[in-house]
């Protein structure tokens, strides 16, 4: 049926192409021909537009104008003008001309200007003169780095430990040394800086979780098992890390080590721990966070090894061995530790420890160790002394906790200020209870804070952060980083009085006895 | 041949656009095409664009000869096969294996236990392993190649990186994968590989006795950042110093070289900018604009018409899909490439920057005080002004002997970094010692110390650089770059004669530098001397000869242009090409 009426149709259509009258034909065809011109001259046209001429190119080139290469700074942006120290940023202080009690440097142990240090470096330099002229493959290789990682690994007892030339390049090199583009990193909100741009240099996936909230971690860790179940190809080549502070520098707050631990082997995710504040602060020993939280972790640790692997280990090689292997496994579980000898140790540079199948790995992947050249012998000779002086008097850290603790109290009591952090941070950040609303006025006040401690002969300092750059901008601080010194009474009452924040003055208890005439134990207050 | 008066012994082809075409461009090197060069028989690359050009500039990458180059293709596919060999041989422990291994704990467990649980179908979610921390393929070639020549590197010295260096003796006996010290210290190691460029790594003199004094006073560290409270007036007078040095308004210095370049780029730009950069940038900078953000596209290795016309096709067309124009384009390059020894070609650079008005970021990393007649980088060398400049960058490891790194610019630049520059911010500041050796080598270059000693170095410096590398060229070597340039590559190409090379040097009593893949293209091994004003023409000398010893045993003359030596010539005339200007 619709076969015929098709055919018909066909039919007609061609009789009415006879029918048709010619006038009719002719103005089809022209219109049929002019459709095709139009086709063609759009297409023409729009060639046209794309293809530039030299002439064209030229007055493009022409007209462009770039941004100025830096926008204008402007003449009172607080941070333009620096505060010029003269001489030793020791105990005593000379900043823009007068005389401080120094409460702003990472100081914390005083090492500073201890005469051992400066013998030490000394001797360096006159063995070794200043620089070394090269990269640590090409020549720069000097036998007392080989004896500074040698002595870092005793200390922290690790079995390697790499050094760096500069302590931000340090981590920042660290991370991106093993985590590549696809990876996943699991990282604190807090997290400082150059973990920040170590993330950003290895281009992995970052996800961020609250800061010290095991439970939001662990809420992450969950949904990217669920997501790696969806694709257990991909995730058997993802690898995940967590990356931490030790002690954070923006809250001086410390991490919940154990429980971080606990979640890396149930989720299979390797820590990568930053100790630039904490090492040679926590711990009996100073070892830092690992050793502040040792005892408890070995012990949670062998009670929660599900794991019968571990087990097995155990009952093959006997218990003595068990044993040893248990004093080793503190700092074990840590995959790798990262930390800066520029706070505690008052030299320069930084280093990262663990196991050599993890470390090794940055002698030819790290970045800032592979294409820097190498950290002057003198400040790797001070760093091997200030070592020597730790282990030697391992009393200074309980010295420099007991002072934290009693700054930390006393600071308490002011009104409008609040202290942040754990009472055994040396870094003290002070914030205020009520921001006035705004982030710049906060600065400002804070600053007016400072400059009023600093005409009473108190040196602090705010803590600075470059704005736009941080991805979890911590408000504004004064920092006040303390350090044990027998003064550190008259800082406090000076200071009270010097803050106008401040209205009921309490009793500082800080006794003079505690310090006594040791100056070893630096804490240091941020403010 | 020897070029005529008037410097002019350039061959130039001008083409229509006014560009002036160097030979062949091919793998992204300048090349003198080989039948040219031997019509004209010499090998120099010389060129003098338009008047741009105040000096001749002689730059030469000789081909690789083609069989070489299959015959090193041959040689890295016999050790991957080897490789794979002795990966199978390790993997069922017929090989012992040497390598750190993982904890235990976190070791991947073996797959057939997986295969169980997997038979099993239990119910249990199946437990995730930890990833292995590094992918197989990463570690093949430090396993199987690096590994074999591993003693070429990182060998630990003992003493002051002078002109003689006293290297700690160590031996494997575990094929390289550990060493273990002999106690023997091999003394007076003639010291080719340190970039001790003017000799003032020295642990005597003046810069010592400043440095020292400083020690006792301030000790080693700061303990914290520029803008806390680490500015220490030291800090001030050095910056002083080094605009003054560069003749810029002012300058920024930094704790420490690579620091400089990766944490300072990404202030200058980001989102939206462009970065052009030579393909042959220091790691530095490569990673400075990866952390900036912006857009990055690579040039030629010092090819001006590339990067014409990638400036060209940036402003016309703007930013890809969104066609913006771009906010800002920063042309990243280097004053001597360390792995080439090729000076940047500056002033073209300049012309083009200004035509296209971009801004220039040169890293003088090797180049300050290792060139131009007062040691003032390759700005000097060249006779520019340094306001041409926008971003002036280099190190005081190298001509200093002290460590960290510097920004020079306009003042609105510095005022910026001062305030927004990540290390300025977050990073410990120099240490006082290591500040006042260069305020003292810097004055000493400069001449305020009331002597010439500086200069003298600066000059003999030049000297050793043009003497040094004549000879080699002479004697049949193949060396590339600058024939001003101080660090001078010799090539290898082939990977057994990279450590068959250093090995033999040692021997010697020289120390050198050898690099290869991936420092280096797969094929191009080379050998690295650097020069120094410490180094003795009886030093040079010495080192000449025994390289000539070692270039027969291994035989290492690929060279087809041979030069005919040029007897009548005394050591210290090799400023004859300035003089003509």
């Amino acid at each position: 049926m619709a076969t015929a009426t098709e055919q018909w149709v066909l039919v007609e259509m061609v009789q009415a192409l006879y029918e048709a009258p010619a006038y009719h034909l002719i103005l089809e065809g022209i219109l049929i021909l002019w459709i095709i011109r139009l086709l063609f001259s759009k297409t023409y046209k729009l060639q046209e537009r794309s293809d530039l001429t030299v002439k064209e190119k030229e007055e493009l080139i022409e007209e462009w104008q770039p941004e100025p290469l830096v926008p204008p700074v402007p003449k009172d942006h607080p941070a333009l003008n620096y505060n010029i120290v003269s001489g030793p940023p020791s105990h005593k202080i000379v900043v823009n001309g007068k005389e401080c009690i120094n409460f702003a440097s990472f100081n914390f142990l005083g090492l500073l200007d201890n005469p051992r240090v400066k013998a030490a470096a000394l001797a360096s330099l006159k063995k070794y003169g200043v620089g070394t002229c090269g990269p640590r493959g090409f020549y720069g290789t000097f036998d007392v780095h080989l004896d500074l990682e040698d002595r870092l690994a005793k200390f922290m007892k690790t079995e390697e430990a790499i050094i760096y030339s500069y302590g931000f390049a340090t981590i920042a090199s660290a991370i991106p040394a093993y985590s590549k583009r696809g990876d996943i990193v699991f990282v604190d909100r807090a997290a400082c800086f150059a973990i920040q741009k170590g993330l950003q240099a290895s281009r992995s996936d970052i996800k961020l979780f609250k800061h010290n909230d095991m439970a939001d971690l662990e809420r992450l860790l969950k949904e990217q098992e669920i997501e790696d179940q969806k694709n257990p190809r991909k995730a058997r080549v993802t690898r995940r890390f967590i990356v931490v502070e030790g002690l954070y520098m923006n809250t001086g707050t410390i991490c919940p080590l154990p429980e971080l631990v606990k979640l890396k082997y149930k989720y299979k995710a390797r820590i990568f721990l930053e100790e630039s504040l904490s090492f040679g602060v926590l711990g009996e020993h100073g070892r830092g966070v690992t050793e502040h939280y040792g005892i408890n972790l070995s012990l949670r640790k062998y009670s929660q090894a599900p794991e019968s692997r571990e087990r097995n280990v155990w009952t093959l090689f006997g218990s003595r061995f068990k044993q040893m292997l248990l004093k080793e496994n503190l700092i074990d579980d840590i995959d790798l530790i990262s930390a800066n000898m520029e706070n505690a140790l008052a030299s320069i540079g930084g280093f990262c420890c663990g196991r050599s199948f993890v470390i090794d790995h940055q002698r030819l992947s790290g970045q800032g160790y592979c294409f820097s050249a190498s950290l002057p012998p003198l400040l790797a000779a001070a760093a091997i002394e200030a070592l020597n002086i730790m282990e030697e008097n391992p009393g200074i850290f309980a010295v420099l906790k007991e002072k934290c603790r009693q700054i930390h109290k006393a600071l308490q009591g002011i009104s409008g200020l609040k202290v942040v952090g754990e009472s055994l941070s040396p870094a003290f950040h002070l914030q205020l209870e009520e921001s006035t609303g705004s982030r710049e006025q906060d600065v400002r006040l804070l600053q007016e804070i400072v400059d009023q401690c600093m005409n009473r002969s108190i040196a602090l300092t705010q803590a600075r952060y470059l704005e736009k750059e941080e991805k979890c901008l911590p408000p504004p601080r004064v920092g006040s980083f303390q350090s044990a010194l027998p003064t550190s009474l008259c800082f406090k009452r000076r200071w009270l009085g010097a803050s106008r924040v401040e209205t009921i003055w309490s009793p500082f208890p800080l006794s003079r006895t505690s310090t006594g005439k040791k100056r070893t134990t630096p804490p240091f207050y941020c403010l | 041949m020897r070029p005529g008066p008037g410097g002019c012994c350039c061959r130039r082809t001008v083409r229509a656009n006014g560009c002036v075409a160097n030979g062949e461009v091919r793998n992204g090197y300048v090349r003198t095409s080989a039948a040219a060069a031997a019509a004209a028989s010499q090998i120099h690359h010389v060129t003098q664009n338009g008047g741009l050009y105040k000096r001749p500039f002689n730059e030469a990458f000789e081909e690789t000869p083609m069989l070489v180059a299959v015959l090193t293709y041959v040689g890295y596919g016999v050790l991957t096969l080897f490789g794979y060999l002795r990966d199978f041989l390790r993997h069922w422990r017929i090989e012992k294996c040497h390598h750190a291994t993982e904890r235990e704990e976190q070791k991947k467990k073996k797959k057939k236990k997986k295969k169980k649980e997997t038979k099993k179908k239990k119910k249990k979610k199946r437990e995730m392993d930890f990833v292995s921390l590094y992918q197989d393929f990463e570690n093949f070639y430090t396993r199987n190649l690096y590994m074999r020549i591993r003693d070429n590197w990182n060998r630990p010295i003992c003493s002051v990186p002078g002109a003689r260096v006293d290297i700690m003796e160590r031996q494997s006996y575990d094929y390289n994968w550990s060493f273990k010290y002999t106690g023997n210290i091999i003394k007076g190691v003639i010291n080719m590989g340190s970039y001790n460029y003017l000799g003032f790594a020295r642990n005597t003199g003046s810069c010592q006795e400043a440095a020292a004094k400083i020690l006792e006073e301030y000790g080693v560290g700061v303990c914290s950042t520029r803008q806390e409270i680490g500015n220490l007036d030291k800090h001030e007078e050095l910056e002083e110093l080094v605009a003054r040095f560069l003749g810029v308004e002012a300058a920024m210095a930094y704790g420490m070289g690579f620091a400089t370049n990766s944490m300072n780029i990404p202030a200058l730009v980001g989102k939206g900018c462009l970065i052009l950069s030579d393909e042959l940038n220091h790691a530095s900078l490569v990673l400075g604009a990866r952390l900036s953000g912006a857009t990055i596209r690579i040039f030629k290795h010092n090819n001006m018409q590339s990067l014409e016309k990638l400036l060209k096709d940036a402003i016309v067309y703007g930013q890809p899909r969104t066609r913006r124009p771009w906010k800002k384009i920063l042309i990243l390059v280097e004053g001597i490439y360390s792995m080439e020894g090729s000076i940047v070609r500056l002033p073209e650079v300049i012309a083009l920057k200004k035509k296209y008005k971009a801004y220039l970021y040169l890293d003088e990393a090797h180049s300050i005080g290792a060139l131009g007649p007062t040691g003032r980088g390759v700005v000097d060398y060249f006779g520019l002004d340094p306001e041409d400049v926008d971003v002036m960058m280099g190190t005081f490891t190298k001509s200093f002997g002290a460590s960290g790194g510097y920004i020079g610019g306009k003042k609105e630049l510095i005022d910026y970094l001062r305030t927004h520059s990540h290390s300025a911010v977050y990073a410990t500041s120099l240490s006082p010692p290591v500040v006042e050796q260069i305020i003292t080598s810097m004055k000493c270059i400069m001449g305020q110390d009331g002597t010439s000693l500086g200069k003298e170095c600066v000059q003999q410096l030049a000297e050793n650089t043009r003497y040094f590398r004549r000879r080699l060229k002479e004697m049949g070597f193949i060396i590339y770059g600058n024939e001003d340039s101080p660090v001078v590559p010799l090539m290898l190409y082939m990977p057994a004669k990279i450590g068959a090379f250093g090995r033999e040097m040692l021997k010697r009593n020289i120390g050198v530098v050898v690099v290869g893949f991936p420092a280096t293209p797969i094929i191009e091994s080379r050998a690295r001397f650097c020069l120094s004003a410490a180094h003795t023409k009886e030093i040079l000398d010495t080192a000449l000869k025994e390289i000539d010893e070692v270039g027969d045993l291994l035989q290492l003359k690929y060279s087809r242009h041979r030069l005919v030596p040029l007897l009548d010539r005394p050591f210290d005339e090799t400023t004859y090409e300035e003089t003509e200007d």
